[in-house]
């Protein structure tokens, strides 16, 4: 597969700025005493929302579902950015925001209590972010910048 | 496969992003703790919260081990509730919630009752005027074990037809009372004279000279008394106590405070059992000697809503708010009270006012408390204590927001530490520190009153620890909480807003004589 150096280094960038988002979505829940997505699955709407709101019922399920997301956030987002198991954390990536976007999604008549700081129908940042991820799994780039091409050599024929 | 000086720096190029990252975030963080979390600890140690301990310790003559006998006078909708928290409940309940619990996981009703500590206590005893009352009371107060329908073989508790006779009884140490207001009083009386300790639910008592009575054959008889305001066991009340003890809103010269309710069982229009009839509610003993209407099952059953029998919002919601604000501040009995309102939405035969506004008046303190009751719309309305530096916002949680032009928190606000748009202090049960609230997400969370709720999968009955407070003091010979002289302050200001709103006046307190003007 050929690819241009140009497009090349954006979509290294966009990797990097995923991880970055996804490293500090990970850490901010760290450092934040006592932090939990309690609030965020009660908040559920829409027709998966009976999901959610089992796992907000049950306490064990609870903190499962909060040590995936901080484990998962945080660990992605170092994958993505130094550029190692890509694949693998671009599909972790894939099925969190998947969560986030069927537990909260923008449809027609949902009103949320998280408050969000745009607009949005049918299509939110979370699903433009999960397209972009899944674009990325395509088209690999760790195998040309990342730690990725210290253990393989690189796919990538650059024009 | 070989790695040449382009592939290790094409390799490693990203690393030096992941170094800014976390140098970033060290500094973010550096930055949150100069403000939030230095301020905390200064503020912590200027205001060092020390738990107080109520209940006395074990006595050393080790009698923690004896069984207190209780007996229970009323077991409508109050006296079945005071019973489940005190682990006594009706089998059938409890098959229904092992059912639920086995088709459902997170059903947690079964658990939380069979786990709920077992206080050493038996019901010797139970009165209620309306027979299957009486006689499903009489089952559930013998289900000291918790079994199921199924599993139940104990033989029922003694029905007593009359209280006195209850009372008397030698083989009851204690009464719990949670009959109409109007039977208080004599039931108090005549439990105290007998040696037996007393609970009893708000309001202390019917009327004004009934107050003095209670409390002066209360402390003669030296009996454990504890009135049944719960709150005095709520994990935010006993900490924004604490806060105030060290003078953290500055002067205080407001407290707002309401009862909004919109639901026929919130304006006490009960349901009234279709099995009942003159044959099997005892209505002649209901009435107080003197006493004479017609057998009415409105009355019997919705009581709450005539002053014949009740208090009103006065005695039943007001008392709420008022020994709340008491615990927190040790108010006291108002010098001035004024009240006024009318029968604005529950036009239904009523006599007691749905619409109840009262103002207190705290000369001495300098400080007024307003309270504000509907039965006609459940909007909420915060519970406001608000001073010159700083104000509290309490329920659940204690939220505190800082005053603009505060001179105590100045150096704070000037140096960026704490906002006053944004809660500086919000401390939610089950922390055992508290802690600041930055982020908007949960500001908003906190005031719909959505979040932390189940944070440590545990909601405990508060009325479980006042039950629990009054057999400790029982047992090891101390005073509750909620004693005679808190009950008193809490029926005085009670009654002195009843009249000023009967007599449509302002009624005063003479602190001295202990008497209204």
């Amino acid at each position: 597969m050929a690819i241009k150096q140009s497009s090349l280094r954006i979509l290294v960038i966009l990797r990097i700025l995923i991880g970055w988002h996804f490293l500090h979505e990970g850490v901010s829940k760290i450092l934040q005493p006592g932090w939990t997505c309690l609030g965020y699955l009660v908040d559920s709407q829409g027709p998966f929302s009976f999901a959610f709101h089992a796992i907000a019922k049950n306490t064990t399920m609870v903190n499962v579902a909060d040590w995936m997301n901080v484990v998962g956030l945080t660990a992605i987002g170092l994958l993505l950015i130094i550029g190692l198991f890509e694949r693998q954390a671009l599909i972790g990536g894939v099925i969190l925001l998947a969560f986030y976007f069927l537990s909260h999604p923008p449809l027609i008549g949902m009103q949320y209590a998280m408050p969000s700081e745009g607009n949005y129908l049918f299509v939110d940042k979370n699903l433009i972010e999960l397209v972009m991820m899944l674009l990325l799994y395509t088209m690999p780039t760790s195998h040309v910048v990342g730690l990725q091409r210290l253990i393989a050599p690189s796919k990538f024929k650059v024009r | 496969m070989k790695i040449n000086r382009r592939d290790t720096l094409k390799g490693l190029a990203a690393v030096p992003i992941l170094g800014t990252y976390l140098f970033s975030v060290y500094e973010k963080q550096q930055e949150t703790e100069r403000n939030f979390f230095d301020f905390l600890k200064e503020f912590e140690k200027e205001h060092p919260l020390i738990e107080k301990k109520i209940i006395p310790e074990k006595s050393p003559s080790g009698d923690n081990k004896k069984v207190i006998r209780l007996g229970l006078i009323g077991y409508g909708i109050r006296g079945s509730m005071l019973a489940k928290s005190a682990g006594f409940v009706f089998p059938d309940r409890i098959e229904e919630y092992k059912l639920a619990a086995e088709k459902d996981k997170n059903d947690k009703r079964y658990e939380t009752i069979m786990k709920q500590e077992d206080m050493n206590i038996v019901f010797n005893g139970i009165c209620d005027l309306y027979e299957p009352y009486s006689e499903k009371g009489s089952i559930a107060l013998a289900n000291k074990e918790r079994k199921t329908k199924t599993e139940f073989k104990g033989s029922p508790v003694k029905r007593f037809v009359n209280y006195k006779d209850l009372i008397n009884s030698p083989d009851i140490d204690a009464v719990i009372i949670a009959t109409p207001d109007f039977w208080h009083a004599p039931m108090i009386i005549e439990a105290a004279k007998a040696g037996k300790h007393v609970y009893c639910e708000k309001c202390l008592t019917h009327t004004l000279d009934e107050v003095y009575e209670v409390r002066k054959t209360v402390k003669e008889a030296g009996i454990v008394f504890q009135l049944g305001h719960q709150n005095r066991q709520s994990a935010s009340y006993i900490k924004a106590s604490q806060l105030m003890e060290n003078n953290v809103l500055g002067d205080v010269s407001l407290i707002e405070t309401s009862t909004n309710r919109n639901t026929p069982g919130g304006a006490w229009v009960y349901d009234i059992p279709p099995e009942a009839s003159e044959k099997n509610v005892d209505w002649k003993q209901f009435l107080k000697p003197g006493m004479d209407l017609p057998f009415s099952k409105e009355h019997f059953f919705r009581w709450r809503c005539w002053w014949d029998y009740g208090t009103g919002l006065s005695g039943d919601m007001l008392t709420h708010e008022f020994d709340c604000m008491n615990q927190v501040m040790h108010l006291g009995i108002p010098e001035k009270v004024t009240a006024s309102g009318g029968i604005y939405y529950w036009k239904d035969g009523r006599n007691v006012p749905d619409v109840f506004n009262v103002l207190m008046e705290y000369p001495k303190r300098s400080l007024s408390l307003m309270y504000s009751a509907t039965l006609g719309s459940s909007r909420e309305r915060k519970r406001l204590l608000m001073g010159n530096d700083a104000v509290m916002e309490l329920g659940g949680d204690v939220v505190m927001y800082v005053e603009p032009g505060s001179k105590r928190y100045a150096k704070y606000v000037d140096a960026g530490k704490i906002k006053p748009e944004l809660p500086f202090v919000n401390w939610q049960p089950g922390s055992s520190q508290i802690d600041a609230m930055t982020s908007p997400t949960q500001k908003y969370f906190a005031s719909r009153g959505l979040m932390y709720t189940m944070q440590n999968g545990k909601l405990t009955d508060t009325t479980f620890l006042h039950i629990k407070e009054w057999i400790d003091c029982i047992r090891y010979k101390g005073v509750p909480s909620c004693n005679i002289d808190q009950g008193f302050q809490e029926a005085i200001t009670a009654h002195m807003s009843e009249i000023s709103y009967k007599e449509n006046r302002v009624v005063k307190w003479d602190a001295e004589k202990e008497k209204l003007i």
